[in-house]
């Protein structure tokens, strides 16, 4: 277990980043411009570590696997960021931000992490702003903000439904600049396939130039992972298709250990499933929720138009459920209460597994106050709906036209048919206070680690925690490590260490390659996927679990013995990519379900249904369970858990309470 | 639901690699549903290839929501496909009809040659944003973001040419393969705003020059730009992008 230091700087909480700042060891710029950083990824976590390391006079090379850095998966977010700014005068404070993101979390994450991402929360929008990131701004020329769900304060930083395409466009401008300077060398169109470690030490990857095939052996003093979320082990899941866990899987075999692989974040809503062909699922955000109502009809099985059902008949059950949050309920609440619907017969649409999102009182809201606005004050019904729906628009404009692309339904006229659907994955590879993981010198940062959303992110918080790691967290974090290292020369790449890692990852290709069984690779993934859904998806169980772990052996002995893959090993092959990834997330679920068996308890998105309130509320147990999972890799399907006990000083812990 | 009655006729871009020469393939797909996207129909046809023991066809492709810019087809002679406003990932079969002979090739321009099937290299547009698509700030520079106000007109119309995802559509359909939408747009977000000011006309003369440096045509402004372009990012940047272009040549060096 001494293994598992947590490295939390003693003193008081509010104290102690500001003191570690000032005490971390400073590395001087002649040694910084000699000390070499590999950051793999360039999401909001990677390319703002990149861009910062780089302008700290660090050597830096960052990898990516799509064509350039802009196109991570971050691009994708729409809704928001927090920051503590209290610009709306509500009560908002950096306590109140750490106290939110404390139970939102479900009482299972570190509060010295979670404190300090609430200081320097508001340091990323202004770093934001400088770089010409355009936040939406009210009519004084001051930067507005929206409601997001798990809190009773207007936090949220946006830009439209956009914001995350914002703020990656400006850490990507960031980054190019020091590109362009020569201080960061881009890989684009490389995937990192092992780490290397050298005498306990991370020093390098094997990289594959995913054009040419050829295998890459890259030193670095410091290794960064900034690689993203897994939750594409459901196969279908909100994140881009080529988001993954090989990286993070290949240090977590090396020796990083894996932290709460079950905490899974299911989001309330999304577009519904509507066939086989499916290939991923599109989230709405959950901005929508600040103007939108969820309901489903008092009717089982009502077939009726949601036009034609009146309003006594329909039944807002959140509002019903949790009326002090109402349809602002963190997501986990929303997502169960969806299910909770749909699985007693209240469904809606074709497939009955959805509920609405209806956004038409709220138009008619919006509507009164342009009319009003326009000297109308007593305006009709057609009026209030016409000037409503253009502030609607202006909202939120690029997620109803995306509604209306994927059903072929205007939004605007007939409510939204919303279901959960995977969405972010809270676990992740462990790390200490300072993002170290457990292999010394390998970082790891974003949604890849696992701190500070405990069992449950709230909304607007992934993309706070990736540009809190990137431009503010790790850039001190990782000197306090490099100031060790000015005397260690680059390692030249032909050292044994290298030569290793470089053939097990040839080998690996090599067994993909000759299989040539019967099945794609995509055919194995949405089998893996269908387990995870069904046994270790929303609602877990003990029985469910246990059978998901045999069939996962089961399944991965059968990808082994028959996936087919095409093509060769030199040339640009997205199939042999796809297989990588999917050999991993094999491996990774069955983790995730042996971790969810192991957590004998219900908290944030990790619902068992053996331990549930009368109400149907996720029951912790704080006696046995407030601490971190972490896995050590042991061989194929043997981990170790290691525990970490998490300590509350300044925050009760209690039972969370959202009516 | 899932299956459902369309039966199309695609002829696809095959290129091995950016060395050989390339040839339209074709192929028959049947039950195909309305409501699958084109890169779903696309996943169809390459799981039959791989079923077959065929190469799977290569194309970019990565959030399928319409934001990341990766996905690039050349569908039946428009970048994007038939619809306005819609990038390839976000265009649905509904918009085709059963019977139909769909013609899909990839980018095509100098700055952007092929590396297999569908793909394209479009490292070029990375390199001109590095040559001055940013503003000059440091990590932990920067003051309280209130401290700046921006009228709310100018903040919008930046976050309008902010918008643009990089995808290279404007420079796959101009017969130039002119870059200057996409080049235009950062300009234009960053001449919108004060924090851009400062190296106005700096960026604007690196970032052309970056351009011309890449192999993009000319501008002889036919607008097909515009009308391809699946953000609708508006030619009125290209204007600005002009104009700045031309007082950055009048103000003295110092300045620049
Ligand atoms: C649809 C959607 C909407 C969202 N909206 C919001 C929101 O409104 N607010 C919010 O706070 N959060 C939101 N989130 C969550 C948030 O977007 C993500 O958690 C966050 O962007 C992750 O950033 P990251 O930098 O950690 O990883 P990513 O952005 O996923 O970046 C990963 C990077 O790693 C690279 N990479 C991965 N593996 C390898 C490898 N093996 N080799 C080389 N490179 C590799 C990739 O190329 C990429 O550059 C949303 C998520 C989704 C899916
Ligand atoms: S201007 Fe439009 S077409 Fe050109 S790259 Fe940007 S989004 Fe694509
Ligand atoms: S795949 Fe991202 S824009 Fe089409």
């Amino acid at each position: 277990m001494s293994k598992l230091n947590s490295n939390i700087p003693a003193g008081e909480l509010t104290q102690k980043w500001t003191k570690y700042k000032s005490s971390v060891p400073l590395v001087n710029p002649a040694n910084k411009r000699s000390l070499e950083v590999i950051v793999v990824g360039s999401g909001l976590a990677g390319a703002s570590a990149a861009a910062t390391l780089a302008e700290m006079g660090y050597k830096v090379k960052c990898f990516c696997f799509q064509d350039s850095p802009r196109r991570a998966h971050s691009i994708a977010a729409q809704g928001g960021i927090n920051a503590a700014k209290n610009y709306q005068n509500d009560g908002d404070s950096t306590y109140r931000l750490f106290y939110d993101t404390i139970k939102g979390g479900d009482y299972r994450a570190r509060e010295a992490n979670v404190h300090r991402l609430a200081e320097v929360s508001a340091n990323i929008i202004d770093q934001c702003v400088a770089q010409g990131v355009p936040l939406a701004r009210e009519y004084g020329g001051l930067l507005d903000n929206r409601s997001f769900g798990g809190t009773q304060v207007q936090r949220t930083f946006y830009a439209a439904g956009q914001t995350g395409q914002q703020l990656l466009l400006g850490a990507y401008s960031a980054l190019e600049r020091q590109v362009g300077m020569g201080k960061v060398q881009m890989y684009t169109r490389h995937e990192m396939l092992d780490v290397v470690v050298i005498d306990g030490k991370a020093r390098g990857i094997i990289a594959r130039n995913l054009i040419t095939g050829e295998l890459e052996r890259h030193f670095g003093h410091a290794v960064v992972l900034g690689t993203g979320g897994y939750g594409n082990v459901f196969y279908l899941s909100t994140n881009a298709m080529g988001s993954n866990v090989t990286a993070a899987w290949k240090v977590h075999k090396k020796g990083a250990f894996f932290a709460n692989p079950c905490y899974t974040q299911i989001h309330p809503t999304c577009i519904p499933v509507s066939g086989d062909h499916q290939s991923k699922l599109t989230l709405m955000s959950e901005s929508l929720r600040n103007d939108g109502r969820i309901w489903v009809p008092k009717k089982k099985d009502d077939t009726r138009k949601a036009s034609d059902i009146p309003e006594d008949e329909r039944d807002y059950y959140l509002e019903r459920r949790y009326p002090a949050f109402g349809n602002l309920v963190p997501r986990d609440v929303a997502s169960r209460a969806a299910k909770e619907r749909c699985d007693a017969g209240y469904g809606v649409g074709s497939s009955k597994l959805a509920v609405y999102l209806d956004f038409k009182a709220n138009t008619e809201r919006y509507g009164r106050i342009e009319a009003s606005k326009a000297g109308n004050h007593n305006p009709d019904k057609e009026t209030c709906m016409r000037l409503g729906t253009a502030v609607i628009k202006e909202k939120y404009g690029n997620l109803f036209d995306m509604y209306a692309q994927i059903t072929g339904e205007n939004p605007y006229e007939t409510p939204m048919r919303i279901y959960p659907a995977v969405h972010y994955t809270m676990g992740g590879v462990w790390v200490d206070y300072d993002l170290m993981t457990t292999i010394p010198g390998l970082y790891c940062t974003g949604e890849a680690n696992f701190s500070d959303h405990g069992a449950n992110r709230l909304g607007a918080s992934a993309l706070m925690q990736g540009l809190a790691d990137g431009y503010f967290v790790l850039p001190y974090t990782i000197g306090s490590y490099l100031s060790k290292e000015i005397a260690t020369k680059p390692i030249p790449t032909d050292h044994p260490a290298f030569v290793e890692a470089e053939n097990e990852v040839k080998a690996t290709i090599d067994k993909f390659l000759s299989i040539n069984g019967t099945k794609s690779v995509d055919h194995f993934h949405k089998r893996l996927g269908h387990i995870m859904w069904e046994k270790c998806g929303m609602a877990r169980n003990r029985e469910g679990l246990t059978q998901a772990i045999q069939e996962i052996q089961d399944l991965r002995k059968e990808f082994w013995a028959d996936v087919k893959v095409p093509g060769s090993a030199d040339e640009f092959n997205p199939e042999l990519e796809k297989a990588h990834r999917v050999a991993d997330f094999i491996e990774l679920g069955e983790l995730m379900c042996k971790d969810a068996l192991n957590r004998e308890e219900s908290c944030g998105g990790h619902f068992r249904e053996e331990h549930q309130t009368e109400e149907g509320e996720a029951k912790r147990d704080d006696e046995n369970f407030a601490y971190v999972a972490a896995w050590e890799y042991k061989g194929v399907s043997q981990f170790e858990l290691h525990k970490e006990e998490l300590n509350y000083e300044n925050i009760k812990v209690a039972q969370r309470n959202y009516k | 639901m899932s299956t459902g009655n369309m039966n199309l006729t695609l002829q696809v871009w095959r290129q091995k690699n950016s060395k050989s020469t390339g040839k339209l393939v074709d192929y028959k797909l049947s039950d195909i549903s309305p409501d699958m996207s084109f890169l779903e129909m696309f996943d169809v046809l390459n799981e039959q290839l791989i079923t077959k023991g065929e190469e799977p066809v290569v194309f970019d492709h990565d959030c399928r929501e319409g934001i990341c810019g990766m996905c690039s087809m050349f569908i039946n002679g428009q970048p994007h496909g038939p619809k306005d406003l819609v990038t390839t990932c976000q265009l649905h079969m509904r918009s085709f009809k059963d019977g139909d002979t769909i013609v899909v090739e990839p980018w095509r321009a100098k700055a952007f040659p092929v590396i297999k099937d569908l793909a394209v290299d479009r490292s070029a547009f990375d390199r001109v944003i590095a040559a001055g698509g940013f503003v000059s700030v440091n990590t932990g520079n920067a003051q309280d973001a209130n401290n700046l106000p921006i009228p709310k007109s100018k903040a919008d119309a930046a976050f309008e040419a902010a918008a643009c995802i990089g995808c290279g559509a404007c420079v796959a359909t101009c017969k130039n393969a002119s870059a200057m939408l996409f080049v235009s747009a950062k300009i234009s977000q960053l001449a919108l705003l004060p924090q851009g000011q400062p190296e106005r006309y700096r960026r604007v003369q690196s970032m052309v020059a970056q351009m011309d440096e890449e192999g993009f045509g000319n501008c002889t402004n036919t607008g097909a730009c515009e009308a391809e372009c699946p953000k609708g990012i508006s030619l009125e940047n290209i204007a600005r992008m002009n104009r700045d272009y031309l007082s950055a040549k009048f103000i003295s060096e110092e300045e620049v």
